[in-house]
């Protein structure tokens, strides 16, 4: 099963990880690959913790990640990126919104938001991709896109005709969002 | 034919559909709400929400006795709550064929406990099949609708959270042209259970469970894949995926109908192996069954019972290899769920807290009461347990701590289950205090129409419960009904009905704030005035995730995009800082 490919989506619910890791299987389904993803719904819609599992290749058995084989961990927060990192592989990759949402113990003042994230996680996992996606889908012109941005940061990384990204946005985004997000996705594969 | 990625519900609703269903009732419940959801796109199939789960079950049943295939969906609990007629519709088979779909939830990622459903199989002695990904989904739901129908029986379809809510590919087929006619047919022998129809049906059952172990030996939907042919497994559903990571080379043995279980064809694949394992998730269902043929196994000596099974702790549990756990970094803030800014039952738990109220608990997003900073529940069993249990402590407490008793109960979960405590409270005169939180919508489950909403799954405009009413036929007085945005009110009417040595009940009326329909009124965001904050957190109180403490001002802070202006923080603040934009 060595040709499988893992990426771990993490972030808050209501970020979008769930339409983004619809368009990345959709994609990959195009790109003529057997494809499974897994995600929680329920409670952790409610401003929890949000993951989804998205695993691609020639035959994919389980659709949970197996635990410490995730080669991309796409992460949509910093505290959820930290939280997830155990997952990775060796030599697994870090794609990282730099975003600190304060979970409820910090917004009470009962805790501190970790300092110093992006650091610790660039440390940790060298090559680590930051990227500023609420800037940049401001800039795209609209700040609900920023799921968007992030996945045009993913493409960069991935083996995909860039066509194949373009025809599911087109497919799933709808209509009159989709110039906006098209933006978005071009500004995150030149981010 | 056409390939598309879809859930296992999507799946399930899709081969409902192929397979000529004209009925689908359920009560929704996670994770197989999205199932009738699905459904309700087909416009062939009637397809409606229950007030709950015995309701969804009974009406599936007459479309199934009226010669109509009939498709019945719930969460495992749901089962204990329709598991009366479904023990005797055992008994009288079918006319069309009638499949119950239930999904559990291993690992209790959405529920109150863990409960295997296939020991409901074999306890009302329906045949059950169980798939392990989407496009087994879909074959499954239309082979149990034959299999159903060929063998006059129910059928139940598993699924688990992994299933319902995991996306594969899968291969569309059609809808069949020629669906029969339904009709009035009379078979009282078969539909009739008095003791002397019903003794007889119970041979028949029995007779119908042999026929169907036998057959199962021979279906594709029960096979074996030949692996290095040194150790075997049986297995079913995910863990079957989980299998085919962790041990690639071994025999498996894949049960596709869980019960009853191919018992000649497990006697001849495990006689082939000096090393046999039985991976399956929670109970050691079949197991339990396996040994009993006198068959040895390893199986829940070394896997656990409790959670769900992954990759790796199959791999830790047989061969002791470690993996990285999922958040092990117990020093990171945790990220529960939370109400939604501007949620109608925040500032009513406030003042539960503030009232020091015993508050029985139930199921629905007001459960997330119970966290800090609202923290006031105390019990929560199952839906519409609220109310029993009010009434039951209440007679065991002093006077005083009587007074302290509160029920709380949703809209749906009042008409699920709780209008019934309600009944025994008022008429063997206790003096509780119950609080129906009336939004409008079953919301925790992502909102679903109920009898209270006006609205039909079909978006079609309906009746509507009148609450105060319904409290008022069964006898309460004392029915007092508020708006739980205004605090003072809330707080006031909260303490009055407590006090008070008779059963009452207050109704909330505020629509859950993401039923855009409900929410046609524009409201401003509100900004806290830094000049008047004391920095004294009164606000904090409330949770609501708008709200956030500035640690280096010492200042609260709102964040206007999320905000949605219910001004129930500005009525904590005693120093007017909570401002409206625009004001
Ligand atoms: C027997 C049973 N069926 C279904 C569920 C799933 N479920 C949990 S809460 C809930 C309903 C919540 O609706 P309501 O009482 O109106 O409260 P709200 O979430 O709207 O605040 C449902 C259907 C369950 N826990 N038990
Ligand atoms: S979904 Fe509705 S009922 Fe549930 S927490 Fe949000 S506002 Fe409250
Ligand atoms: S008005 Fe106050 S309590 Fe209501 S949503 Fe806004 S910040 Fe939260």
């Amino acid at each position: 099963m060595n040709d499988v490919k893992n990426i771990l989506l993490a972030g808050v619910g209501g970020q979008g990880i769930l339409l983004a890791s619809e368009v990345l299987s959709e994609v990959m389904m195009m790109a003529g690959m057997d494809v499974k993803k897994n995600e929680i719904h329920g409670m952790s819609q409610r401003g929890g913790s949000v993951t989804s599992h998205v695993r691609y290749g020639d035959k994919v058995y389980s659709s949970i990640i197996p635990e410490g084989e995730v080669d991309i961990l796409f992460s949509f927060e910093l505290l959820e990126t930290m939280r997830y990192l155990p997952l990775l592989r060796e030599g697994g990759r870090v794609i990282v919104n730099s975003l600190k949402i304060a979970p409820p113990s910090v917004a009470l003042g009962k805790q501190e938001y970790p300092a110093d994230l992006t650091e610790e996680i660039a440390r940790r996992v060298p090559g680590t991709t930051i990227v500023n996606g609420l800037d940049l889908a401001l800039e795209a012109g609209n700040p609900k896109t920023v799921n968007t941005v992030l996945l045009g940061a993913l493409s960069n990384v991935l083996d995909v005709d860039k066509e194949l990204w373009l025809k599911a946005l087109n497919k799933m985004v709808p209509a009159k969002l989709l110039d906006v997000n098209l933006k978005a996705f071009e500004l995150g594969c030149n981010a | 034919m056409e390939k598309v990625l879809l859930s296992g519900n999507e799946a399930i609703a899709r081969g409902a559909y192929e397979a000529g269903v004209l009925v689908a009732s359920a009560y929704p419940g996670t994770p197989s709400t999205e199932i009738l959801e699905n459904v309700i796109r087909y416009k062939e199939i009637d397809a409606s929400w229950a007030p709950n789960e015995k309701v969804a079950l009974e009406v599936g049943i007459g479309a199934s006795f009226g010669g109509a295939r009939a498709l019945v969906t719930m969460k495992h609990v749901g089962v204990n709550v329709a598991a009366d007629p479904l023990f005797t519709l055992s008994y009288t088979g079918v006319r069309g064929g009638l499949v119950l779909v239930v999904a559990d939830d291993p690992e209790l990622h959405s529920s109150q406990n863990e409960q295997d459903s296939r020991n409901y199989a074999k306890f009302s002695k329906v045949p059950m099949f169980e798939p392990a990904d989407s496009q087994e989904a879909l074959e499954y739901t239309r082979l149990a609708f034959e299999a159903g129908e060929r063998f006059d029986t129910p059928m139940f379809l598993r699924s688990t959270t992994r299933i319902s809510h995991a996306k594969s590919i899968v291969r569309l087929g059609e809808r069949p042209a020629d669906i029969p006619q339904p009709s009035l047919v009379r078979d009282a022998a078969k539909l009739v259970m008095l003791p002397a129809n019903a003794r007889k049906r119970h041979y028949v059952v029995e007779e119908r469970l042999r026929q169907m172990e036998e057959w199962s030996c021979s279906q594709s939907f029960n096979r074996i894949e030949k692996g290095a042919g040194k150790v075997g497994v049986i297995t079913a559903g995910v863990a079957y995926q989980y299998v085919k990571e962790v041990m690639p080379d071994a025999d498996v043995l894949k049960i596709g109908l869980v019960y009853p279980l191919p018992k000649q064809l497990i006697r001849d694949f495990a006689a082939s192996y000096e090393t046999l394992y039985v991976v399956e998730e929670l109970d050691p269902y079949m197991e339990e069954q396996i040994r009993a043929m006198g068959i040895k196994v390893i199986g829940k000596d070394k896997l656990p019972i409790c959670g769900e099974l992954t990759p790796g702790r199959i791999q830790k549990a047989l061969f002791g290899k470690e993996s990285p756990l999922e958040d092990n970094s117990p020093e990171l803030p945790s990220r529960p769920p939370n109400m939604c800014p501007g949620c109608p039952h925040r500032g009513v738990f406030m003042e539960l807290n503030r009232a020091k109220a015993y508050v029985t608990g139930d199921i629905g997003c007001y459960t997330l009461g119970f966290l800090p900073p609202l923290s006031a529940m105390d019990t929560c069993v199952c839906m519409g347990a609220s109310i029993g249990n009010a009434t039951g402590i209440s007679k065991v407490v002093s006077e005083e701590e009587q007074r302290k008793v509160v029920a709380v109960i949703g809209d749906s979960t009042f008409l699920h289950t709780g209008i019934n405590g309600l009944m025994d409270m008022v008429y063997n005169k206790s003096a509780s205090t119950v609080i129906i939180l009336d939004n409008r919508i079953t919301a925790m489950t992502g909102r679903q129409e109920n009898p209270t909403s006006g609205y039909m799954l079909n978006e079609q405009e309906t009746y509507r419960v009148d609450m105060e009413q319904l409290c008022r036929s069964v006898g309460v007085e004392h029915v007092k009904v508020i708006d739980p945005y205004n605090i003072a009110l809330t707080r006031k009417t909260i303490r009055e009905e407590m006090a008070r040595p008779e059963t009452s009940v207050i109704i909330t009326t505020r629509p859950c704030v993401l039923v855009p329909r409900d929410n046609m009124d524009k409201r401003m965001p509100l900004y806290v005035d830094h000049d008047k904050c004391t920095g004294c957190k009164a606000c904090l109180r409330l949770g609501c995730p708008a709200i956030s403490w500035d640690e280096e001002k010492k200042k609260s802070n709102i964040d206007k995009i999320i905000c949605v202006g219910c001004k129930v923080c500005q009525q904590t603040c005693g120093f007017s800082a909570f401002i409206e934009y625009g004001e």
